[in-house]
């Protein structure tokens, strides 16, 4: 009772990312408030991913499993979260803030009356002391998240109700798994009682869902690499440096011409126009070409060892020196300082 | 006679978030939101345009705008008339403030019940704060089925309609029964713009409270006003439970605002240093542009 339960989503029989980034963020909130973190799972064929689940820290895999429940239908599933939630009383339930979890959370806390705030890019557990009635309330969940087009950062709670519920986008937890899995259960869910044939009243006609691309555009995180980066070799640092930030990897022409970089990567003018919050060009002189795809990112750091290079005019922080060996000191300096 | 229907369109008036200019900001770099336009939140306008299809298709079919928001939001209904519809409802009560996502969509799950529509459109989410919530819960609190992220929508007389889905990896295409609430992308076509003929007929549209403020008001009796009158309803007009409006209803609060700080251009050159990029990430970080 009162533990922390984590939607899973699942995508070609398989978990999605943002759903293990969950997990984690999940374990680290549960540890703070010494409960226990559990998995909602629900589809078809779906137990065997439970394994997985308690490599996370899941210590219950609650489990829905039907036929009619292959792919996410928003009134099925719904009433399944809604009877599980009555009756486990989680105190906070985290979904993922893609295409299904924002279809399926707002309609679960609706039924709830529970609070939700949507696209948090941090979770924290603290207290809050309300100055108006001079109620203290301990271990509230603080759902922090960007709002006004993203020029302020808000700290939302759920005094009263429960669960406290959040959707995170992916990439923004990061994921990591147990050494060893902890000692989960699995716990079926009769869904007779729960679902009627009404709740099956929209059809799915036809489906045509892509396999994962590379997508550089909705990243709020690039790092970018450019004909000075050197080589293929030198490319992997990029990766490991976005991999920490949750960023993804784009390239100028020059790289990718060079095979560098896949052409999907490309920013620029024959590329991909790219606004992330934050990009940063590695090996990038800074064609008009290429920041013609970038320029409006809301924060642009270039990292270069030519100091009169173009793109240090349009780049908020210039770093001049070489990038093998800015990259590993952001690596160090991120792990160091990041909590 | 043909099939008709009464589509109610979910609009939301908004500070234009995507135009924070320069002069938008104050000395202090916060935004001064005074200053930011108000306007039609797109995605209702998408929302706008896929009801407007329908009627096209299905003469008769009547198209209501509901809005809920301060007395400016009368702008909300006069733009539909303009662009078509046949008319709209402000939603609009001091009890009303203070709302989160739920006690928004309870407000109007009530005003709607009252509208007794087939289908509610909206658009999927205001750009004000992003939250896509108030669609799937005022479908909830109303009991009926929900398809959010439709691109298009294609009513039959059938009893059915069929909506396209535009999801992040690809396309669905579902079909349900009515009543329905549909949200819609902004990857559906745009509104089509207004029209000459609505907007001489419908630029004097005005609720009693606008048409009360007799400063610049008084040649309105010259017109036929009671065709011109958007209603405007309060709590005393939609019912239901108080505690669940505004504040109270909100289970939502706002603990702590972070404005973000806005700095002019201006590169600041670092070296390839141990400490120079030490205080670069620690600054990205406590900003939260990382981590």
């Amino acid at each position: 009772m009162n533990n922390i339960i984590v939607y899973i989503e699942t995508e070609n029989g398989k978990i999605a990312d943002v759903s293990l980034e969950l997990m984690t963020k999940g374990r680290e909130l549960a540890n703070k408030l010494n409960c226990n973190l559990e998995a909602l799972l629900i589809g078809d064929k779906v137990s065997h991913l439970s394994e997985e689940l308690f490599l996370y820290g899941a210590t219950k895999v609650h489990l829905a499993e039907d036929s009619r429940l292959e792919f996410y239908r928003t009134l099925p599933y719904s009433a399944i979260a809604i009877s599980l939630f009555k009756s486990e009383k989680p105190q906070i339930a985290l979904f993922g803030a893609t295409s299904i979890g924002r279809d399926l959370a707002p309609r679960v806390s609706s039924a709830l009356t529970s609070g939700l705030t949507a696209d948090c890019t941090s979770l924290e557990i603290g207290d809050h002391n309300d100055a108006k009635s001079g109620k203290e309330y301990k271990d509230l969940l603080y759902q922090i998240r960007p709002a006004f087009g993203g020029n302020i950062i808000a700290t939302i709670i759920n005094p009263e109700h429960r669960p406290q519920m959040a959707t995170v986008r992916e990439g923004v937890m990061k994921k990591m798994a147990l050494q060893q899995a902890a000692n989960g259960e699995i716990s079926k869910i009769d869904i007779k009682p729960i679902l009627n044939d009404s709740d099956f009243v929209v059809e799915i006609i036809k489906r045509d869902i892509q396999e994962r691309k590379i997508d550089i555009k909705g990243a709020s995180i690039i790092v970018a690499g450019g004909f000075g980066v050197g080589s293929k070799e030198n490319f992997k640092q990029l990766f490991e440096l976005a991999h920490l930030l949750g960023a993804e990897i784009g390239a100028s022409r020059a790289a990718v011409d060079a095979g560098f970089a896949d052409h999907a990567r490309q920013v620029g003018q024959t590329g991909v126009t790219v606004r992330p919050k934050l990009y940063i060009a590695v090996g990038i002189s800074g064609q008009i070409q290429h920041t013609a795809g970038m320029d409006q990112s809301a924060m642009i750091i270039s990292i270069n060892n030519d100091p009169n290079a173009p793109i240090n005019n349009i780049a908020d922080y210039a770093i001049v020196g070489d990038l093998n060996e800015v990259l590993p000191r952001m690596i160090k300096s991120y792990k160091k300082n990041i909590k | 006679m043909t099939k008709t229907f009464k589509i109610v369109v979910l609009a939301k008036q908004v500070p234009d978030t995507r135009n924070v200019g320069k002069n938008a900001m104050k000395e202090d770099g916060t935004v001064n939101r005074a200053a930011l336009p108000a306007i039609f939140n797109p995605e209702d306008m998408n929302a706008l345009e896929q009801a407007l299809r329908i009627k096209d298709k299905f003469p008769g079919t009547k198209v209501e705008l509901l809005t809920m928001g301060p007395l400016r939001a009368a702008d909300i209904i006069r733009e539909g008339y303009f662009r078509g519809a046949d008319g709209g409802v402000l939603l609009t009560d001091r009890k009303f403030a203070g709302a989160d996502t739920l006690a928004t969509s309870y407000a109007l799950s009530m005003a709607i019940r009252k509208m007794n529509p087939d289908i509610i459109i909206s658009g999927r989410q205001a750009i004000d704060g992003d939250t896509a919530q108030v669609g799937p819960q005022v479908a909830e609190k109303l009991g009926i089925p929900q398809v959010t992220y439709a691109e298009s929508i294609s009513a039959s007389e059938s009893g059915k309609i069929t909506i396209l889905r535009r999801l992040e990896r690809g396309i669905e295409e579902v079909s349900t029964s009515y009543p329905v609430l549909i949200t819609v992308n902004a990857t559906a076509p745009a509104c089509r713009p207004r029209n000459a003929k609505q907007l001489m007929r419908y630029k004097h549209a005005s609720t009693l409270s606008e048409q009360n403020d007799n400063e610049h008001n008084s040649y309105l009796p010259l017109f036929n006003m009671e065709e011109l009158t958007i209603p405007e309803w309060g709590v005393a007009d939609v019912g239901g439970e108080e505690i669940k409006y505004g504040l109270s209803g909100s289970p939502t609060k706002v603990k702590k605002i972070e404005n973000i700080v806005f700095q002019a251009k201006e590169s600041k050159r670092l070296s390839a240093s141990e400490e120079d990029i030490d205080s670069l990430f620690i600054e990205l970080i406590s900003s939260h542009t990382i981590g």
